[in-house]
């Protein structure tokens, strides 16, 4: 089962177009997208606008890799959980974002393993072909870095 | 993690999704001490333990009405918190709460979202000249009155 999710705040239309029409084409794949505020309504693949934390948490732990905008929360917990992340970043000039800190950010993140990069809509149906193949990563560790932690407790107890 | 003289009252805030995620993989910083968690989002109740919870309608500038609500419940609940150290991930409302605790005197913490590789978001430009500390997750970001200390991951 692949995981799509654009996050709670925005909708990210190009990107769940891009998936459905991949759907339809794949035929086999399972895919269950969180289209957010989005005005497309997606033909084939099952999708909900909002999820609960809960339920996202655990959708993305049944998941066999997960799609997603160039979101920290996606990103993140993708790692937490050693799935493979194909992410997407959003465009301000296409009125997805209020600003382009998505593409610095998905670049930055490229050199972690498990994350992908699609630059956009067809980049990013190509990778899928391909893509629920991947294996599950190393997951990261909970917590921040220890120097941040001790940053933070140094500071907190003053 | 260096011991406490005596535990502080923490609020610790951040909006949901990202923010949210990274304030969650700073709980082992807050440990020993008194913690509550205010965010946007009502479902992250249960991922906090035993811990005091707040939630406030995630409003932004479209909506003036909800906006308004939301800022005056975040007011009552630091001021009803009295916190000793605010620490937030961001966003918005993480700025208010830090502006907020000034008027409680507490010790304020800014971390940076480590989404924001090529610049300070506006939240945490804004947070650098109010914060006691101000962190920003990537060393080239470091300047003036914000620093590098490690990131969340």
């Amino acid at each position: 089962m692949i995981f799509v999710t654009v996050g709670t705040q925005l909708a990210f239309d190009r990107l769940i177009r891009a998936v459905d029409e991949w759907a339809a084409r794949s035929g086999e794949v399972e895919v269950f997208a969180q289209i957010g505020p989005g005005a497309y309504r997606p033909r084939h693949l099952e999708y909900s606008d909002f999820i609960a934390p809960d339920e996202c948490r655990e959708r993305m732990a049944a998941a066999d890799a997960i799609v997603a905008h160039a979101g920290m929360g996606t990103i993140i917990g993708a790692l937490e959980l050693g799935k493979p992340v194909l992410v997407m970043p959003r465009r301000a000039d296409l009125g997805e974002h209020r600003n382009d800190h998505q593409l610095a950010t998905a670049d930055r993140f490229s050199t972690f393993g498990g994350v992908q990069v699609a630059a956009d809509e067809h980049a990013l149906q190509a990778r899928l072909d391909a893509f629920g193949a991947r294996a599950d990563q190393a997951p990261i560790g909970p917590y921040a870095s220890d120097r941040l932690l001790g940053a933070l407790s140094a500071f907190i107890n003053g | 993690m260096t011991r406490a003289r005596r535990p502080q009252r923490i609020l610790a805030v951040a909006s949901s999704g990202g923010h949210w995620v990274q304030l969650s993989r700073l709980k082992p910083a807050f440990e020993g001490h008194d913690v509550a968690y205010l965010t946007t989002e009502p479902g992250h109740r249960r991922e906090v333990g035993s811990a005091r919870f707040y939630s406030v309608p995630d409003a932004n500038r479209n909506a003036k009405g909800k906006l308004a609500l939301a800022t005056a419940k975040l007011v009552w609940i630091v001021l009803r918190e009295r916190p000793d150290v605010v620490v937030s991930t961001g966003a918005a409302p993480g700025y208010l709460a830090l502006r907020v605790a000034k008027l409680v005197r507490a010790r304020t913490v800014w971390v940076d979202s480590v989404a924001n590789v090529e610049e300070l978001s506006m939240s945490g430009r804004l947070a650098s000249t109010k914060a006691d500390l101000c962190l920003t997750q990537w060393p080239h970001l470091a300047e003036g009155r914000v620093a590098y200390e490690g990131a969340v991951l």
